[in-house]
């Protein structure tokens, strides 16, 4: 009885803590429960989610994608920056993803083929990808002036913010990938054991290199939307970013070493996380201390769920 | 209580939520005896072991040491009272020196910190003498081979002046020559008072260095024999809890004299432990390989199953050529093989049995639609068919893979290799830490495997089992064959003659 209790408790933790800081959310504000800062919350969880769901396919290999915020930045410049030229929607919103892409194709690239651990490569295409935005924005944003493109992250589709389609529609595709095909069972086996997937007969540096490209390439479309919403793309976009994601990630309780995890706990993560910056912002606390408050946060997650692990292991 | 008694456990009774792991089992160790724990995996050893040792708390009994009741909260409370633990993974830091892991924590220093290297280098030196190991206290573990590690380890609980130790599975790494070494040591130690408790799937070692044996079973105690009264097949029944008459099944067909090869190998060579290897498998039949540590008689099976990438030489499957690159081209062309080292090789031990087992064969488990979608109704159907074929004791197919006993561990690494429908199976020490149960089930497995036309390759370190179960050996030495040895000839002597080098063929 106690050891199901505790099974179904570790199960749905992360669940549980979003439930605990919504009610306690709702003591605290009165305004925190009305509609219009719920859409408000979801469209600025939207952002990180999307790069965490990204984020989620890399550490479940075992990896990690640092360069995922100078990737919102590149391609959104790109993205913007071919608007500008071609006045066309549709070729700026392919820039922006093929961008992404191809920085995820470079660090799946020297990960795979030449061993160079995740952490490296991509702690060096973050900065590389900094400095090209840097560099060919001179440091000044590109604004965008197609009301197209910008609808993209200011629009509504039967009331629910464009943003928030592409996250339900990214968490949609991706939940399927990881629990119904081949390359999702791959990915996970990968994660959990690198030598004996490889030795079933499992390609996995083609594995590996895949979930690099699609980390990239959905922090192109986090770059594309970013630059929609705020009307202009900022050399300066998607700073911390890969943070936030690993840490809506963590939040989700995905193993950092890989082949445990759950794409949809990534999402509420990534909630956890908005939720609470929404809170403080409603309590009118120091926007400094935020920061203070979300540390503290991942903390206790990680530390009780922790505590659960080993509650689940000595059954 | 006698005084000769050091340790003396009654009634110990260890409960995880919902599961009995020891219920109410005795035990008394000796003053300087070797006493022998024996008990399939899942018997309970390694709990009360845990127990012994400090790691893990008793929920109900009685503990004595020296007479004295003790319950320990730590390893570290064990250890001061005299109780050390070898492990089967050693705990010892790969870049520090013997001296430094001998006295690691408790390194000898001056009243400033600073490290006392002359004492800490001559307190290690005694050390070893006592051991009787020839190294220098310098040298760092990392230049160590195996079993000199292991008696580093050894004198590391000498260091803490343990008065009885506890070896789990200290073999299972050795050579043969470090064995003998090490049964020296043991000798050694016993004449100077230290108690052992000593744990081995190898019955042959236990009849041979220690003086009582203990049998465990399903978490409680059997029996308690004198090893001088007691024999092979008693034991063996006591543990199992059934007599096990023919561990070797029969063969009921003959292979065919005119048995087409499964798999010609022609001058397979990877230019470093491997060299101009040739052999064929016939259908139907078992061919041994036998050979020492390092001879290359587990590296061949491995280098046909794409392992190590591309080899020079030649692999035709039924007559034909195949290219063989990577693990993948060698599955494809019908070529599994059941890797000597499970948890690192064989298993994703954090994925459940049914992801292990379907690993292999996804690809044919496929709806034919968009994003190779997994076929479910299919997969569970393969997977439970193959749970039980092999009898794999499972509470269901989504349970973790590393929480199973070793022998249902290989037996899920057999379901994926056999999932892949091979025309020929490798099997590097299939047997290696399951109990003798589940060996059994094993060589019935492969004795109906063959005796469906699969051909196999045993590669074992085991001499029994290979003698046992080929139809037919080949012996290798410094990576190439020596000796072919048919069922007739097969003895021990023989192949050891061979693989140690010490006849010549003629």
């Amino acid at each position: 009885m106690n050891s199901k209790v505790s099974q179904l408790l570790a199960k749905y933790r992360t669940a549980l803590v979003l439930v605990m800081i919504l009610v306690i959310a709702s003591f605290l504000s009165d305004s925190f429960l009305s509609m219009g800062n719920f859409i408000n919350v979801i469209r600025q969880v939207s952002i990180n989610a999307v790069i965490a769901a990204g984020m989620t396919f890399v550490i479940l290999t075992g990896g990690i994608d640092l360069s995922v915020g100078s990737v919102v930045a590149v391609a959104g410049a790109f993205s913007a920056a071919t608007l500008t030229a071609t006045q066309s929607t549709f070729l700026a919103v392919n820039v922006g993803m093929v961008t992404g892409a191809i920085f995820g194709l470079v660090n799946g690239y020297v990960i795979v083929k030449e061993k160079v651990p995740p952490f490296i490569v991509t702690l060096a295409t973050m900065a590389l990808g900094r400095g090209i935005v840097l560099v060919y924005t001179n440091g000044s944003p590109i604004a965008v002036k197609v009301a197209a493109f910008k609808f993209i992250g200011k629009g509504y589709v039967f009331g629910i913010p464009f943003p928030v389609i592409i996250l339900l529609a990214v968490y949609l595709i991706a939940f399927y990938v990881l629990q119904n095909t081949k390359f999702g069972r791959n990915i996970y086996c990968l994660g959990g054991n690198r030598e004996a997937t490889r030795l079933s007969g499992v390609n996995v540096g083609r594995v590996e290199l895949m979930v690099y490209v699609i980390s990239g390439l959905l922090a192109g479309i986090t770059g594309v939307v970013l630059a929609a919403r705020l009307g202009s793309a900022q050399p300066t976009a998607g700073t911390g970013y890969e943070l936030d994601a690993i840490a809506a990630v963590i939040l989700g309780g995905t193993s950092m070493t890989g082949g445990q995890g759950f794409i949809f706990s990534t999402v509420i993560g990534a909630l956890i996380l908005g939720v609470l910056s929404n809170l403080l912002v409603l309590m009118d606390v120091n926007p400094f201390a935020t920061n203070i408050v979300k540390g503290i946060v991942i903390l206790l997650a990680v530390v009780v769920d922790n505590r659960f692990k080993k509650l689940s292991k000595t059954k | 209580m006698e005084s000769n008694q050091i340790l003396r456990l009654e009634e110990i009774t260890k409960e995880f939520p919902g599961v009995k792991a020891l219920d109410q089992v005795h035990l008394d160790i000796l003053r300087g005896e070797v006493h022998a724990l024996c008990g399939e995996n899942g018997a309970g050893k390694s709990t009360l072991m845990k127990i012994i040792s400090g790691a893990q708390s008793f929920t109900s009994g009685r503990m004595f040491f020296e007479g004295e009741s003790v319950q320990f909260k730590t390893t570290r409370e064990a250890q001061d009272i005299g109780i050390s633990m070898i492990y089967q993974e050693f705990n010892l830091i790969p870049e520090l020196s013997v001296a430094e892991n001998l006295f690691i924590g408790r390194v000898p220093v001056n009243q400033y910190g600073k490290v006392n290297w002359k004492k800490l280098d001559s307190d290690a030196q005694v050390l070893l003498k006592r051991v009787g190991l020839e190294i220098s206290t310098k040298q760092l573990i990392s230049e160590l081979t195996i079993g000199e590690a292991q008696m580093v380890e050894i004198a590391k609980c000498l260091s803490s002046d343990a008065k009885l130790i506890i070896m789990d599975e200290p073999t299972a790494s050795l050579t043969d020559k470090e064995i003998e070494f090490l049964f020296q040591i043991v000798d050694n130690l016993k004449n100077q008072g230290i108690s052992i408790i000593y744990i081995s799937h190898r019955l042959d070692e236990i009849f041979e260095i220690t003086d009582r044996i203990t049998v465990f079973r399903d978490g409680k105690y059997i029996a308690t024999k004198m090893t001088s009264e007691t024999t092979h097949d008693e034991l063996v029944s006591m543990m199992v809890g059934k007599d096990i008459h023919d561990l070797y099944p029969e063969r009921k067909v003959a292979v065919e004299k005119e048995a087409t090869a499964v798999l010609r190998v022609e001058q397979a060579n990877d230019h470093q432990k491997i060299h101009d290897v040739s052999f064929e498998v016939k259908s139907g039949e078992i061919v041994g390989i036998a050979g020492l540590l390092g001879s290359g008689n587990i590296r061949i099976g491995k280098l046909i199953s794409g392992y190590y990438g591309g080899f020079d030489g030649q692999v035709e499957i039924n007559g034909k050529a195949v290219q063989i690159h990577t693990p993948s081209d060698a599955l494809e062309a019908g070529i599994s093989c059941v890797s000597d080292d499970r948890k690192i090789e064989g298993l994703v031990l954090i994925r459940s049995v049914k992801e292990n087992i379907s690993l292999a064969s996804l690809h044919r488990l496929l709806k034919k639609r968009i994003f190779s979608s997994i076929d479910k109704a299919k997969e569970n159907q393969v997977v439970d068919h193959q749970i039980e074929r092999l009898n794999i004791k499972v509470s269901s197919s989504d349970q973790i893979a590393g929480n199973l006993s070793g022998g249902n561990q290989q037996k899920v690494v057999f379901g994926k290799m056999l999932e892949t429908a091979p025309q020929l199976l490798i099997l590097n020490e299939p047997t290696r830490g399951i109990d003798i149960g589940a060996k059994a089930e094993i060589y019935q497995i492969m004795r109906e495997l063959s005796e469906q036309g699969i051909g196999i390759i045993l590669a074992s370190s085991e001499l029994p089992e290979l003698i046992g179960m080929s139809d037919r050996a080949l012996v290798m030495r410094e990576g190439k064959i020596v000796k072919e040895l048919m069922h007739e000839d097969l003895t021990q002597e023989k192949v050891l003659l061979y693989a140690a080098g010490g006849m010549k063929d003629e």
